[in-house]
């Protein structure tokens, strides 16, 4: 048995474990998991109020995500590769070096190629940085793993984020202004007959209360969810 | 009688434990139970059980409402034929109205009931009867044009957020028909403020004066009514606020029968009188020159500290909490009014907001009474030392 077992040890001395596939299942579930059953919003409840702040439109809520997206996914790898690096005392600030730079770069990309949104989404861009979704991933994951599964969960979070954001913004601006994407979908005959666009979706308390129903509508679907007591 | 039992036994033979439709009871239940006492026994806890359940008290509240539905009925006629002009009769006028108020009861009946049915045969619990005094409640505030549709959505919002969400009747933070009214508010402002809304086919009329006392006095307007108008109600507004003196007789009613609370409307009359009382010393604006008596009889005011603030579910529970919580509302109510001309009407965002510090107001009277006694324990451990 003992033979069998050294027999079968790789060949290369310095490597010092096999080696896992590229998107072997843990690595899938770091990208499927904040979807569901980790959700960064309906799940950990963070990022809360970017989601109430940019998702009256639609064009905004996924550029925000794409936004995120890059942020999350650069700073997570940057961060994953200094993680031996960095002194513990001043990692917080070293985290924050790294996504303010990010978030100046995503800033100066939309300024440079899609200057209305920017223009739209104006500070929104900038306070990427205290996206409690950035700083917790680093804080979790990018100190403590490598670059490719930091850059997968990076991705994972930010989609989980930008689903969200997505949902929540389809229904504000399909209910609130009758658009998407500001081309309206609904229509004529409807507000001939006397149907009126409802005020209070383009309010931010309905983007709180939309969020409130995708938590309860997905915990009633995900029993795992719910919190005993 | 057993005649009549024997028969909904039969009736509901199929939705017993084990019979094919058992999913359906709870449904079956609330019809059963509509008619006759349920003949349960108490389990555990308190062996004394009151001949009064929750159905019971629910009806009362209804009967309570009837006057200011009827007269409020009534009204809306009123205010459409005056504004027409000629001559009109009494029945006229409440057939008018009639044909106004009565879709949008059973619109509402039907959509919220609708809602409860489904959680209740979903989650497998009874249909509670407080349902039966939100839908009766939620046409009575509402401005007499709003089209139904809106009123069937105002209605699914509440019950399925302001109740549902919250783990049905008795858990819920607000009250279930001052949602319905706030949801609509803010979705369709032009549906429900300004001074066509409050006069029934007032589009449809030219020169139509019909705004609301509080909202010409916060458009800077003269108001020709006088206090007795405004006290027996034939004055523009949602449909069963208008008249104090219908809502008075409503309110003696829940008081005699000992449903509603009388600390939290008497708290809430000194709170808005008090309030009132100072914004007359102060007098900057015409809101601030109203005279206080008059404050307390225009609006939802009345309606609301009776019928809205005294929801047991959603009101303070201390005796000492309800003072505190109705004179809130009072003093809120009045601030609202005359600091913010945009919402002419306060007391509905008065009642929501006490809504939620209710139980910080619990918390803090029970808090109380725990330090007083522990320090009367202390004394009494001094002198016996």
């Amino acid at each position: 048995m003992t033979s069998k077992k050294s027999n079968n040890k790789p060949l290369f001395f310095f490597v010092n474990k096999e080696k896992e596939p590229l998107f072997s299942k843990k690595n899938r579930a770091l990208l499927t998991d904040p979807l569901d059953d980790n959700n960064p919003i309906t799940v950990q409840v963070l990022g809360i109020c970017s989601a109430l702040a940019i998702t009256v439109q639609l064009k905004p809520a996924i550029v925000m995500s794409i936004s995120v997206m890059a942020v999350m996914a650069a700073s997570n790898v940057i961060i994953s590769l200094l993680r031996n690096l960095i002194p513990n005392r001043i990692r917080i600030i070293v985290q924050l070096v790294v996504v303010a730079s990010m978030v100046i770069l995503v800033d100066q990309v939309l300024r440079a190629y899609a200057y209305d949104v920017s223009k739209e989404l104006s500070i929104f861009i900038g306070l990427i940085i205290t996206n409690c979704i950035v700083m917790g991933r680093l804080e979790a994951f990018a100190l403590g793993n490598g670059v490719w599964k930091s850059f997968l969960d990076g991705i994972g979070n930010a989609a989980g984020y930008g689903v969200l954001l997505i949902a929540v913004a389809f229904f504000r601006e399909l209910l609130g202004s009758g658009k998407l994407f500001g081309i309206q979908v609904i229509p004529d005959a409807f507000y001939e007959m006397g149907y009126v666009n409802n005020g209070l979706m383009l309010l931010s308390p309905m983007a709180l209360i939309t969020v409130g129903i995708i938590i309860w509508l997905q915990r009633a679907r995900n029993r795992k969810l719910i919190e005993k007591n | 009688m057993s005649f009549i039992r024997k028969k909904l036994d039969e009736i509901r033979r199929p939705f017993e434990k084990g019979q094919k439709w058992e999913k359906f009871a709870p449904a079956i239940n609330a019809f059963d139970t509509f008619l006759f006492v349920p003949n349960h026994t108490t389990h555990k806890g308190a062996h004394v059980r009151d001949a009064v359940d929750l159905k019971r008290t629910m009806i009362t509240v209804v009967l309570a409402l009837m006057p200011a539905l009827v007269y409020g009925i009534y009204n809306t006629g009123y205010q459409h034929f005056i504004q027409l002009g000629g001559v009109f009769t009494f029945m006229d006028a409440f057939l008018h109205g009639a044909m106004k108020v009565v879709p949008m009861i059973i619109v509402s009946y039907v959509v919220g009931l609708s809602i409860e049915f489904a959680f209740a045969v979903y989650r497998g619990h009874e249909v509670n009867e407080g349902y039966l005094v939100t839908g009766l409640l939620i046409p009575m505030i509402m401005p007499v044009d709003i089209p139904l549709w809106m009123v069937a959505i105002s209605v699914a919002f509440a019950v399925l957020i302001a109740k549902e969400a919250f783990g049905g009747t008795g858990m819920n933070i607000l009250n279930p028909a001052l949602t319905a009214r706030a949801f609509a508010f803010f979705a369709y402002p032009t549906y429900m403020s300004g001074n066509k809304v409050w006069v029934s086919e007032a589009t449809t009329l030219d020169g139509v004066s019909g705004e609301t006392i509080l909202g010409s006095l916060a458009a800077g307007q003269e108001v020709s009514y006088t206090t007795m108008d405004m006290f027996q109600g034939g004055i523009p507004g949602s449909i069963a606020e208008t008249s104090a003196l219908w809502i008075v007789v409503g309110a003696l009613m829940l008081i005699a029968t000992g449903v509603a609370s009388w600390r939290i409307m008497v708290g809430g009359v000194i709170g808005a009188s008090i309030m009132g009382f100072l914004f007359n010393l102060w007098g900057a604006n015409a809101l601030m020159q109203f005279d206080w008596f008059n404050h307390l009889v225009v609006g939802g005011f009345a309606f609301g500290i009776v019928f809205m603030a005294t929801d047991p579910v959603s009101a303070a529970q201390t005796e000492k909490g309800k003072w505190v919580y109705g004179i809130l509302v009072g003093i809120f109510c009045i601030m609202i009014r005359v600091f913010n001309p945009a919402y002419p009407e306060g007391v509905m965002l008065a009642i929501l907001l006490m809504n939620v510090f209710a139980p910080t107001i619990d918390h803090y009277v029970v808090e109380a009474n725990i330090n007083r006694r522990k320090k009367r324990w202390a004394k009494a451990q001094l002198k016996t030392a």
